[in-house]
């Protein structure tokens, strides 16, 4: 104890009044101190608690709300039937016609934003001269500030009348488009993160590189790229997750007819887009139509939950440690 | 100063490289100044000095380390034998200097990779695709660093796993690789213990057989055990450059004579 080894600033006759609560030796200052940084802990704890409750609350209500759907809709029949179909008279329910929807736009989505968000990093980490780099980020990032509204509408009005140029019979709803601007919407995303992870590789790292006669090139993709990979899946699983949660540009761009396809080419829904579909609508609480949106939903948090996981193994599996 | 205190190496000897009038400077600070030095081919010399004298950074003139980073001016000539090219001239590309000439660093800095690929770097980046020729080139660096006997049944390891003193002799088996004619240390040993710093100063010694080798250290005993010649930095010039006995028994310069002695530095 402190007390013991240094002399007391207030000798023990001004300790609290209360000695029986008080450890032997204590000065009132101290007992302050602890009081404050208790009072300051539990704070800190709340704060982190109102997350972790609400996740869990989330987490609770859809599985809630779920069960008493899947009480009408046989599981079997949510993951086999290719119609998706809840408010007409002959209701089918099949997730599978929004979920190829999903994993549709995700994959054009992906196409575009992991190469072009790599190379990006690659260049602005190893390559960019200090200035390009100070005036690049910050309209990268106003690009993951654009609402998602304006991008729903530029792959509306502007992207697929182009596509269209190209491939006249393309629909006016097409995940294609819807894809494609995603892609574009998430490279920031992945582009920041994975520079921040090419940056964080020591500079020892790329002397040894260059000491040994290689190119800025051979430096980036041999050394400082092998050295991030775990920060660069993690930029993946992100924007993986941010395209499989999106809503308004494939609400907007894509259609909301639900299809089981995965023709980029076709109209199509994925699941948010649906659930906002339902959700806008006037459908009454406790209907079979309303439960689809938490069955959707809990489809979803599994969806982003598995990428999670499968990012947090892939993280440990190909991580070169420096 | 005086030029009497600069003998050239010694009668007879062969150059390997030789600066001549070379100045460094960092934006406006002026980290070299006007330095003559000669490096004897197959010789040791070291170079020592307090920190901060510019001893490293005359080491990184010499692989061009210095262009990796902004605002830096290189002035005066570093000649390498026997062609006499300029390596510190402007329109030389510093990746054929670094392609001739190797570095081992300070603190070991193997790459997140096997033992193998560590080694097979410097043939990797120079277009090498002959993989019986870089099993051998392995074999060989890996040897020659000493460090076969204790790593040949577990080549695909990760370079991480070995010990500090391991790492070094694998950076050394890096640099070695690839054939260079001038090997550059910078403090190699700084990080290590007595026992793998035994080592490595064992190595270097054998070493000087295959190539040139230039080293930088803090540690005197380790310059005087080393090196045929040793050079005395202080605040960015070359003080005194002699064979290393004299530098250590009778140095010229009553500044090298306090810093030997351990009266600064």
């Amino acid at each position: 104890m402190m007390s013991s080894i240094l002399p007391l600033k207030h000798p023990p006759a001004t300790l609290a009044a209360t000695p029986g609560t008080l450890p032997q030796g204590w000065s009132a200052a101290r007992l302050r101190r602890r009081l404050a940084e208790r009072a300051i802990e539990t704070l800190l704890l709340l704060a982190a608690l109102v997350s972790v409750f609400t996740t869990a609350a989330i987490v609770a209500i859809l599985v809630w709300e779920s069960v008493v759907f899947f009480r009408t809709v046989p599981l079997l029949d949510f993951l086999t039937d290719t119609q998706w179909t809840p408010l007409f008279d002959d209701a089918h329910f099949g997730i599978l016609a929004l979920l190829s929807g999903t994993l549709t736009t995700t994959i054009v989505a992906l196409l575009v934003a992991v190469p072009l968000g790599t190379i990006l990093a690659i260049y602005l980490s190893e390559f960019a001269p200090f200035r390009v780099r100070e005036v690049a980020k910050p309209f990268l990032e106003l690009l993951g500030g654009i609402p998602t509204i304006v991008y729903g509408y530029f792959a509306l009005l502007f992207v697929t009348p182009v596509l269209q140029k190209i491939y006249p019979e393309l629909p006016g709803f097409n995940m294609l488009s819807a894809g494609l601007v995603m892609g574009i919407m998430i490279i920031p995303y992945v582009s920041s993160l994975s520079e921040d992870a090419m940056r964080a590789v020591p500079m020892h790292m790329r002397e040894a590189s260059y000491a040994m006669g290689a190119t800025r090139l051979q430096t980036a993709v041999f050394v400082v790229t092998p050295a991030a990979l775990s920060g660069l899946a993690s930029s993946y699983i992100l924007g993986i997750s941010r395209a499989v949660g999106e809503t308004m540009v494939v609400a907007i761009a894509a259609g909301m007819q639900p299809n089981f396809s995965f023709d980029p080419r076709e109209p199509a829904a994925t699941i948010t887009a649906y659930i906002v579909q339902v959700a806008l609508g006037d459908l009454p609480h406790g209907s079979i139509g309303y439960q689809t949106i938490f069955a959707a939903g809990l489809t979803l948090l599994l969806i982003t939950l598995v990428f999670n996981i499968v990012g947090h193994f892939l993280r440990k599996r190909f991580r070169e440690a420096y | 100063m005086n030029t009497e205190t600069f003998p050239t190496a010694k009668a007879g000897a062969e150059l390997k490289a030789q600066a001549k009038a070379l100045s460094f400077h960092y934006g406006d600070f002026q980290a070299l100044k006007n330095i003559d030095f000669p490096v004897e081919r197959n010789q040791v010399t070291a170079l020592i000095g307090p920190s901060g004298c510019g001893k490293s950074t005359f080491l990184r003139c010499f692989n061009r380390m210095h262009d990796l980073y902004p605002n830096m001016r290189y002035e005066g000539e570093i000649l390498l034998y026997p062609d006499g090219v300029n390596i510190v001239d402007r329109h030389v590309d510093p990746i054929e200097v670094r392609m001739r000439i190797s570095m081992v660093f300070q603190k070991p800095n193997p790459f997140p990779k096997s033992i193998y690929e560590n080694v097979a770097y410097g043939l990797r980046v120079r277009g090498v695709r002959n993989r019986s020729l870089i099993d051998e080139k392995v074999e060989e660096a890996l040897r020659a660093a000493a460090l076969w006997g204790e790593v040949r049944d577990r080549l695909d390891d990760l370079a991480f796993n070995l010990s500090g003193g391991q790492q070094q002799r694998l950076c050394i088996a890096r640099a070695l690789a690839t054939d260079p004619e001038i090997l550059l240390f910078d403090e190699p040993t700084s990080a290590l213990d007595p026992i793998a710093t035994a080592k490595i100063e064992e190595l270097v010694s054998e070493l000087k057989e295959k190539v040139t080798i230039l080293i930088v250290t803090h540690n005197m005993q380790q310059a005087a055990r080393v090196s045929a010649y040793t050079a005395f930095m202080y605040i960015g010039e070359l003080i005194e450059f002699d064979d290393t006995k004299r530098i250590f028994t009778n140095p010229s310069s009553k500044l090298t004579e306090e810093y030997i002695t351990g009266r600064f530095g």
